[in-house]
């Protein structure tokens, strides 16, 4: 093609010339709207590879043999009978691999095959490879495991025993093994203003563990060359975290080890850390010299769980008549199951993250984590900080109803406001959520339907602060945590190097919408690579709602260098101050003079020719003085933080307890909505996945009495029981703006902080229906036909109306 | 054990010798590269490895590869037109409705003989097809949107006059 033709064809793709006035007058070209995501094709038409549709040839596929045992002393493993069979090539056992990890390096507690003790029913024993499925699974049949039953604990207040059986060794003499972490942190003299507030609701509440149960179960595929070079593909949404590790715990150098993400099938925090079928996969091919595969079976995503917490809740909240916050204090006893996983973090987020948006003039917490013979928990979507939410909302809303006081107007008097600092010393920037409680109070018709609605008929609200990433990387370094590289090539194209983890939530699009705003260019001119630590600058991963925020900085970094120079040199070009000229909408434009332009293309060859091959990077660390100095201050720090409230509205059949939710109204300050239509996605997204912990999830497990102690009641998606969609509410996404100062572009995280309010807002609008107060998740209909016997509920439910609106009584 | 079957796959007449134990989920993805459909469970729970068989829905990893043969079977990879997406996965796309995507191609699958079966369903004959696959991502609101749009564009009213996909801005 002459360059004529090439120009021509590209200006054809490019905003057609009377458009361009409009679009120099924008802010923005492309961010704020509804765009395709770069993946969405693949996606709609099935060709995008996920890690169980790659193959390789000479492939071997693994299996996982699992304990029955809760708990008990692996005596001895006689692998000869497997490792006879025909079509087995490996067999592995935690002698193979003694070396203990954790995603937290100061907890390294498990690893990644038993090596003397079992803890879970499900925990990993041996590994084997073999021609195909059926092979391995014969093989595991084959493999005699000699155990010393252990007694058990299932119960977290077990567990703190002194004489209880211990799970791990006490890493101190005189120490309680069972206790992974505890922490008590106070700001103010908390028993004071309890002692002098007017008023002071107690409560304890009990939130039942859920788990994330991505469709995508997990799967990983090593592939070890003849050089000893490893490559591991595997469904993580932390492929830095998994290379560091598996190269640590095989003894390997970290420089020979690659992974690559392909598609996540969804992750929701349930693959934020190495697994055991990683680190056997790299191993099993190091041993066979083959490729290996190992998918998990829908039992086994439920047995490596790393989901929500269980925690048992006691809160004091101490108010002033006006219902000023005067001090809270709330005690926190967390069931951590078999091993650490994310759990000291979890412990100081049980806390540090309740201190917005409401202002407490005085804080206690003592929180504490213990080890027990069930699925190990970690971070689910809105890590540690769902459960205390709930407890916390519910208490708000019983403090209104005590007072009178419109639970709205409640927390709008409680509000922290914005550019400030929270009472454990977090500073806080943007803060939209006074604008979201107007949002869901309008949206919801609030105010005529709020103790207005007949018996049976409710709502309710809460609100809700979280993270936009947390402010130090897991491993201590001075790095940046985000980066981003980009090139621009002579055609147009513009290729993005991203570390960051798609799983789903459209980080790809978002840094290729940034790329394509800050250079000009059609968006289908943008490749994105991302999660490949072979091509990739290094990205921390998808967890803590850092994507948007830290690689969205960086990228726009990157992209903002690369579009100065092209400016540039296009404005040496045509003599004119490089402030002049915009690149938008598939042009270089000079913005002094209507009529110039070129396609960008021609631009990027102009700057190309002057200062050599297109290319930047950027990267994005964070401020430091974003916390106070205290031991923990620093965890729950964050850049920027989100603000969610939700109102929900319920009608509970008082005959039969069953719960139904109608809509839930969900306002939440993203900073700034890169593509809203994302953002919308990753709220309703959040309030089902709420709603379903609410009424209908349970990771619960037998006791001994219905089955085998410690076994999983339910690990199948249909008994687990995920929300369908007959039982999923209607859902309104209602967007709130704040624009942050340290966003890309103000934005925010919206991925997690909009679960939080859903199972308040529910427990809320239940009591607002009935009179009953829902303190135990879930709401069940036994649970909520039991309360409904006890509580003499319609008797409260009158009391709770206000004058002239009691039924059967006139109004004045 | 191998049986050799003919499969009709996406028109496509296939003849293969399949383990007489393979599930046609297990054929698709492991005999014919055909791994659109997706398995989640393996037991019939979650319905991403759903396809049609003669036009209807069924759970492919729980429906025998025998039980197929000679029979027509739809699947994710057969619903797009040369070069382009059909007007169902367009939508999908434009209306944010696939966010990891590993659900979506079961769930293109029961819209697809859900609008052949009605043009122009409501809100709640969605909700009761597809009731039997399982999306964790999205919380299906913007998947409503998404079959409403294209059954406007397929049954050729005007996309438009929907307004924008999605929720309200405040």
């Amino acid at each position: 093609m002459r360059p004529e033709e090439l120009r021509e064809r590209q200006a054809r793709s490019a905003e057609p010339p009377e458009s361009l006035a409009e679009l120099i007058e924008r802010e923005f070209a492309l961010i704020g709207k509804r765009l395709r995501k770069v993946d969405g094709a693949g996606k709609v038409t099935g060709s995008t590879p996920y890690t169980d549709d790659i193959a390789f040839p000479a492939m071997l596929h693994g299996r996982i043999l699992r304990s029955p045992h809760p708990h008990a002393r692996i005596l001895s493993i006689d692998t000869s009978a497997a490792e006879a069979l025909a079509g087995v090539h490996a067999v592995i056992t935690g002698r193979d691999m003694p070396e203990p990890y954790c995603i937290i390096p100061w907890t390294r507690d498990e690893t990644p095959l038993c090596v003397d003790r079992v803890r879970f029913i499900g925990d990993g024993v041996a590994a084997v490879a073999a021609l195909d499925e059926e092979t391995a699974i014969r093989a595991l049949d084959a493999i005699r495991v000699e155990y010393e039953l252990l007694e058990p604990v299932l119960e977290p207040e077990a567990a703190l025993r002194p004489d209880a059986p211990q799970i791990h060794d006490a890493g101190k003499p005189g120490r309680n093994g069972n206790i992974t972490k505890h922490v008590r942190l106070e700001f103010g003299d908390v028993d004071a203003a309890l002692a002098s507030s007017d008023v002071v609701i107690e409560g304890d509440y009990f939130f039942e563990g859920s788990t994330h149960a991505p469709i995508e179960p997990h799967c990983a595929i090593g592939w070890c060359d003849a050089l000893g070079r490893l490559t591991v593909w595997s469904s993580t949404q932390v492929p830095h975290y998994v290379q560091r590790e598996i190269a640590r715990v095989l003894d390997l150098d970290v420089a020979t080890v690659r992974v690559v993400q392909p598609a996540v099938g969804g992750a929701f925090g349930g693959k934020s850390e190495p697994f055991d079928l990683e680190f056997c996969v790299a191993l099993l091919s190091m041993r066979t010299g083959r490729p290996v595969k190992i998918l998990y079976t829908r039992e086994e995503v439920f047995y490596s769980h790393r989901g929500r917490h269980p925690m048992k809740m006691a809160y004091r909240l101490g108010a002033t008549k006006e219902g000023r916050i005067r001090g809270v204090d709330g005690r926190i006893l967390i069931d951590g199951g078999a091993y650490a996983s994310f759990g000291l973090v979890t412990t100081y987020y049980s806390g540090q993250l309740l201190t917005a948006p409401y202002a407490f003039e005085t804080y206690r917490f003592d929180s504490t984590r213990v080890y027990t013979n069930k699925p190990p928990c970690g971070p689910k979507r809105g890590h540690g900080s769902v459960q205390p939410r709930f407890a916390f909302e519910v208490q708000l809303d019983k403090l209104s109803e005590r007072l009178g006081i419109d639970p709205i107007e409640l927390r709008r008097r409680n509000f922290i406001g914005d550019r400030t600092r929270t009472i454990n010393e977090l500073r806080v920037t943007s803060n939209g959520f006074l604008a979201c409680l107007d949002a869901v109070e309008s949206a919801s018709d609030w105010c005529r339907k709020w103790r207005r609605m007949p018996f049976g008929q409710g709502v309710g609200v809460a609100g809700s602060c979280y993270i936009s990433g947390t402010n130090y990387p897991i491993y201590p370094n001075e790095m940046p945590q985000a980066a981003v590289q980009i090139m621009v090539e002579r055609s147009g194209r513009v290729m993005v190097l991203s570390g960051a983890s798609e799983i789903g939530q459209g980080s790809d699009s978002a840094v290729a919408y940034i790329a394509a705003e800050e250079l000009g260019v059609p968006l289908d001119y943008v490749r994105v690579r991302s999660a490949d630590t072979d091509l990739v600058p290094v990205d921390l991963g998808a967890y803590s709602s850092r994507e948007t925020f830290m690689v969205g900085n960086a990228c726009v970094r990157a992209a903002k260098e690369l579009n100065l120079r092209i400016r540039e040199a296009v404005a040496a070009e045509w003599d004119v101050p490089a402030q002049r000229i915009r690149l938008a909408g598939g042009w270089a434009l000079d913005t002094g003079d209507g009529a110039r332009r070129i396609p960008v293309s021609e631009a990027f060859n102009i700057a190309e020719a002057r200062s050599g091959p297109l290319s930047a990077i950027g990267s994005y660390n964070t401020p430091k003085d974003v916390h106070g100095e205290y031991r923990g201050a620093t965890i729950g720090a964050s850049p920027a933080y989100s603000f969610t409230a939700h109102v929900a509205e319920v009608e509970v059949e008082p005959e039969t307890g069953v719960v139904g939710v109608r809509r839930i109204w969900i306002a939440h300050d993203c900073g700034r909505a890169l593509n809203p239509m994302l953002v919308e996605g990753q709220m309703e997204g959040s309030a089902y996945m709420g709603f379903g912990e609410a009424l209908m999830e349970e990771q619960i497990f037998k006791n001994g009495e219905s089955g085998r102690a410690g076994l999983h009641n339910a690990p199948s998606l249909l008994d687990y029981r995920i929300p369908t969609s007959l039982d999923t509410p209607e859902l309104e996404a209602l967007i709130i703006e704040s624009v942050d100062p340290e966003g890309p572009y103000g934005a925010k995280e919206a991925g997690e902080g909009p679960l939080h309010p859903s199972i308040p807002a529910i427990a809320n609008a239940i009591f607002d229906a009935v009179g009953i107060r829902m303190d135990a998740l879930p709401f069940s209909p036994p649970r909520v036909w039991k309360a409904l016997q006890h509580a003499a509920g319609h008797a409260r439910w009158e009391r709770s109306r206000p004058p002239g609106t009691r039924p059967g009584v006139a109004a004045d | 054990m191998r049986n050799m079957l003919t499969f009709i796959v996406n028109g496509d007449a296939i003849e293969a010798g399949v383990p007489e134990h393979f599930t046609l989920l297990e054929a698709l993805r492991y005999e014919f590269g055909l791994t659109g459909s997706k398995q989640g469970c393996d037991k019939g729970d979650c319905g991403a490895c759903t396809v049609l068989l003669d036009g209807e829905p069924v759970l492919s990893c729980i429906t025998p590869a025998a039980e197929a043969a000679g029979r027509e079977v739809r699947t994710v990879e057969g619903l797009a037109e040369p070069g382009r997406l059909s007007a169902l996965q367009d939508a999908f796309d434009t209306c944010g409705a696939a966010q990891c995507g590993f659900c979506t191609p079961g769930i293109l699958m029961s819209a697809t003989a859900l609008l052949e079966r009605t043009p122009v369903p409501t809100r709640e004959e969605i909700r009761a097809a597809l009731s039997g696959n399982l999306c964790r991502c999205t919380g299906y609101t913007k998947i409503y949107e998404a079959i409403e749009k294209a059954a406007a564009v397929m049954s050729g009213r005007d996309a438009q006059a929907l307004g924008p996909a999605g929720g309200r801005r405040a």
